[in-house]
């Protein structure tokens, strides 16, 4: 449902070295973009774990973004072709799960595009505002569980894989 | 026991508080989130009034963490860790949000902006309270450093190094130093020969006491990391023993198979199966060249093994491979010629007239294959004009984007080298005259002096299909004058090709052994585009000259001594710090799975077979996080960026969706200067 008063509340995970210095570089170039992606910075977009998505979607945002340097540009040489096989696995898991894939987005940035992350985010922030709440947590609020149940996919999922010493 | 966090919220005069109600961002963090204890707002938070405030509070307060809402940690995590580190508080419970590059700069609306900037404040509160003291640790360097590629910057460096006292191996690829330099008779804007300012430090190299040259070399496989790096070069065989040769050149002379140079002489010339590149190479030992040699061909002759004085010549001699211990490398590769061949329109290869840039460089050179005469392909036809067409391959989407940067000044050189051999006319064909550098303007305007002519447009082919009886027996150039405004054909004799520079076709390969990235285009990524130009992201490599990117001779060797320079400072202060943002394995959780040993681009996770778990080795993890992400049994930690940390910081920033908006409002018409 498109929603004009609908603001919605996006995640960003951007590497260290690209793409956070592209949003860096956006604000020294004063360069006005949307205020809706909150970000996070991790040191490359290989580090970002599925679960952070999942959990970033689980606790109310409505989209999640992260953002890389190009393919081969990569600060530790070839990690973001690993951040990309997971985004794809990520969207099979989003619409396994029932939710629309588009709500999460991989994009590159190099340290000298703060202009294009900023178009970047942009889009980003109205294709996520077409698709209306996501309201993951609303489900949960109902009986009242819904960190619980997060934390507890992620544990099971540990002590499934538990070996003994 | 609950930490005690403190929350510091920068105006930054009014480059924050102009667009952010930071005031109501303190009181809101103050009041709503857990453990802050302290939250202030303050004009400048890095002045040193700032710096103290935090000090003070760390003391008084007792202060466990301390979260600074301010500019990018890229500009002052350092200043505020230092600050914390000075009241006794480990830098790493630091956590620097960065409210202005990421909020004020880019909003247009305070509510909004102020919105943003208390999730953000809200993301950092909840992850410090997850961080954990780390310590950095440090490893020795040692004192010798690997230089690789022997042109100009390479060379730069490792003379610096050398004269400082320290020992430096260069390992060159082809048979001899000096690189591109070499090729050249003058170098612009000043004209001095470029083999007299040259020569000397070939040869200075070449017997420096603490050089040792490895030419005809090349790195097989680097492994280890900043302080110890272990390097296997291979060195090709010669055929010619080293220690035996005086190079007086007599096998050279005697050998009977001759052979276009594509090489030195940029196809210009030819040299013997059994050849030095040039009169002045540093060794002056030859080599054989398989592919041309006879006996490699149909096991006849040996000319030279017969004729040589000192029996220095030796057939059965093999590769070599050696082992290099050293505590940091610096890259100077250089660079290559775009392949003139793939713009068909103007002519390389088909056109006998039509030259390179390198081959016109040979003609010009005393010592190159016409004496420096300039002539037609013909070897004897003096050119009555002359076509330079620049931007060959560079400033264009088809082949490379970036503007090569040296070519303008190359092409004005060759234009006056032009006008003081023979009496031709000559036109430059450029998009735009880039003559950015010292004295390169001045330079500019003597050309124009001269009597150079210059057309502005890009040259649309070179033919020799005549129209009018002028263009008779002619190359003729195709082009728009943009300043005219109209189409024009210009006859001429000759035509020079400014051929892009390019990254040696290696490069991705060889920053693949030594772990460092390569820009879209292939040059060397430097750490940081302006204040760190010649450190890559790997500590303990260094990049210097044209594999880092476009640029003349002047600034190459700026970048070699610069190289040089930082690796003086590594190996002066004897031991090098290192973050302690790495990956570590708990070994009890690890199933064995090795799924992390492949994903590792630096080899830093090795597998332990008789525990039958993997580990990381610290000293080589740059801990970019890929395995912790990875790994199914989430038995690898990344110290700084923990998922806990991660987590905690997710549900920091959408504490408004996990909790309400917590009773915040925005003070309207704050003043946007102080
Ligand atoms: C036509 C032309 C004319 C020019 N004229 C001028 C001028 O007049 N003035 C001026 O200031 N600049 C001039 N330049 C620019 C100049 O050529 C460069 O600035 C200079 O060559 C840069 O030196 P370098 O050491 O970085 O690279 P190079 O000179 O390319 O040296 C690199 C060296 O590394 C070696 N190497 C490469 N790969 C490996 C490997 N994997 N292992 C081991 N060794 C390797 C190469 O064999 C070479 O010896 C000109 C350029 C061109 C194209
Ligand atoms: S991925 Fe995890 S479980 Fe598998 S070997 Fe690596 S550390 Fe051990
Ligand atoms: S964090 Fe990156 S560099 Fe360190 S061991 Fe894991 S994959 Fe290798
Ligand atoms: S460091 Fe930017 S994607 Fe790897």
């Amino acid at each position: 449902m498109a929603n004009d008063t609908f603001e919605p509340k996006i995640v960003g995970f951007l590497c260290n070295w690209c793409s956070y210095r592209a949003a860096d570089l956006a604000g020294t170039a004063r360069i006005k973009y949307s205020p809706n992606v909150r970000i996070i910075r991790v040191m490359c977009s290989g580090r970002v774990d599925p679960t952070f998505v999942l959990k970033a979607l689980a606790l109310g945002a409505d989209g999640v973004m992260i953002a890389g340097c190009h393919p081969g540009e990569c600060h530790y040489i070839e990690q973001n072709y690993k951040a990309m096989r997971r985004y794809y696995m990520l969207k099979h898991m989003l619409r396994a799960l029932g939710l629309e894939e588009d709500r999460i987005r991989l994009v590159w940035a190099s340290a000298a595009e703060g202009q294009q992350l900023a178009e970047h985010i942009d889009k980003f922030v109205e294709d996520v505002r077409k698709l209306g709440p996501l309201n993951w947590p609303a489900n949960w609020q109902e009986n009242g569980e819904r960190l619980h149940a997060v934390e507890a996919i992620a544990k099971e999922h540990e002590e499934s894989l538990e070996v003994l010493p | 026991m609950a930490e005690r966090v403190g929350v510091y919220v920068c105006h930054c005069g009014s480059n924050i508080a102009g667009m952010v109600d930071v005031e109501e961002v303190a009181r809101w963090a103050g009041a709503n989130l857990k453990d802050v204890v302290v939250a202030r707002d303050y004009k400048f938070m890095c002045s040193s009034l700032g710096q103290a405030m935090i000090e003070e509070d760390i003391k008084k307060e007792g202060l466990t963490r301390v979260v600074v809402a301010a500019c990018s940690p890229h500009l002052h995590e350092k200043t505020f860790r230092r600050a914390c580190e000075n009241a006794g508080l480990n830098p790493y419970l630091c956590q620097m949000t960065n409210i202005r590059e990421h909020v004020s700069w880019v909003s247009k609306d305070r509510a909004k902006a102020t919105e943003k900037a208390r999730a953000l404040v809200a993301a950092a509160v909840e992850r410090v309270k997850h961080q954990a003291p780390l310590e950095p640790f440090f490893v020795k360097v040692n004192p010798a450093t690997l230089v690789i590629g022997g042109g100009i910057a390479g060379l730069q460096a490792t003379l610096e190094l050398a004269d400082a006292g320290y020992p430096v191996y260069l390992v060159e690829r082809t048979p001899s130093i000096g690189g591109h330099m070499a090729q050249f008779d003058k170098t612009f804007p000043t004209l001095d020969c470029s083999a007299c300012i040259l020569t000397p430090k070939m040869s200075e190299a070449g017997q420096h006491p603490n050089v040792t040259l490895f030419t005809y070399a090349e790195v097989e496989e680097v492994s280890g990391s900043v302080g110890h790096f272990r390097v296997k070069i291979r060195k090709k065989a010669r055929y010619v023993e080293e220690d035996k040769c005086t190079g007086c050149g007599i096998c050279v002379e005697k050998c009977p198979r001759k052979v276009v140079d594509h090489d030195f002489e940029a196809g210009l010339g030819y040299r013997k199966a059994i050849y030095t590149p040039f009169p002045q190479a540093v060794p002056r030992i030859p080599v054989i060249d398989v592919e041309s040699c006879i006996w490699f061909e149909r096991q006849k002759c040996r000319a030279c093994e017969k004729l040589c004085p000192t029996g220095a010549i030796n057939f059965d001699q093999k590769d070599e491979e050696i082992t290099l211990d050293v505590g940091n490398i610096i890259v100077a590769t250089g660079w290559k010629m775009f392949d003139c061949k793939k713009i068909p329109q103007y002519g390389y290869g088909r056109l006998a007239n039509v030259f390179t840039a390198l081959e016109f460089e040979r003609m010009c050179n005393a010592a190159g294959p016409t004496g420096g005469k300039i002539v037609l392909r013909d070897g004897k036809t003096e050119p009555q004009s002359v076509a330079i067409i620049h931007c060959v391959g560079s400033r264009d989407s088809n082949h490379n984007e970036y503007c090569s940067g040296i070519c303008c000044m190359a092409a004005l050189k060759f234009g006056h080298l032009v006008l003081e051999k023979t009496k031709a006319e000559v036109y430059s064909f450029y998009i735009d005259m880039r003559t950015n550098q010292k004295g390169y303007e001045e330079f500019y305007h003597r050309l124009l002096e001269e009597g150079m002519h210059f057309v502005r447009g890009k040259v649309a082919e070179v033919t020799d299909a005549a129209r009018r009886p002028e263009e008779a027996g002619k190359l003729i150039i195709q082009v728009e004058d943009t300043l005219m405004g109209k189409q024009r054909r210009i006859p001429v004799d000759m035509v020079i090709l400014m051929g892009a520079l390019e990254p040696q076709a290696d490069a991705k390969e060889l920053g693949l052994k030594l772990g460092i990235s390569c820009s879209m285009a292939g040059w060397y990524t430097e750490r940081h585009p302006k204040l760190d130009p010649v450190a890559t992201m790997t500590d303990g490599i260094f990049v210097a000259g044209v594999c880092q990117g476009p640029k003349d001779i002047p600034a190459s060797v700026a970048q070699g001594a610069a190289a040089a320079a930082r690796v003086m400072a590594m190996i002066t202060k004897g031991d090098v710090m290192i973050e302690p943002v790495v990956a570590s394995i708990i070994e009890e959780k690890c199933s064995g799975c090795r799924i992390c040993n492949n994903l590792c681009p630096y080899n830093a996770i090795e597998y332990d077979a008789e525990k039958q778990v993997s580990r990381v080795i610290t000293a080589m993890c740059k801990g970019c996080g890929t395995c912790v992400a990875a790994c199914p049994a989430g038995a690898i930690t990344g110290a700084h960026f923990s998922n806990e940390q991660v987590f905690a910081e997710i549900e920091g920033i959408l504490w408004d969706a996990v909790h309400g908006n917590g009773g915040a409002g925005v003070k309207e018409g704050q003043p946007v200067s102080a």
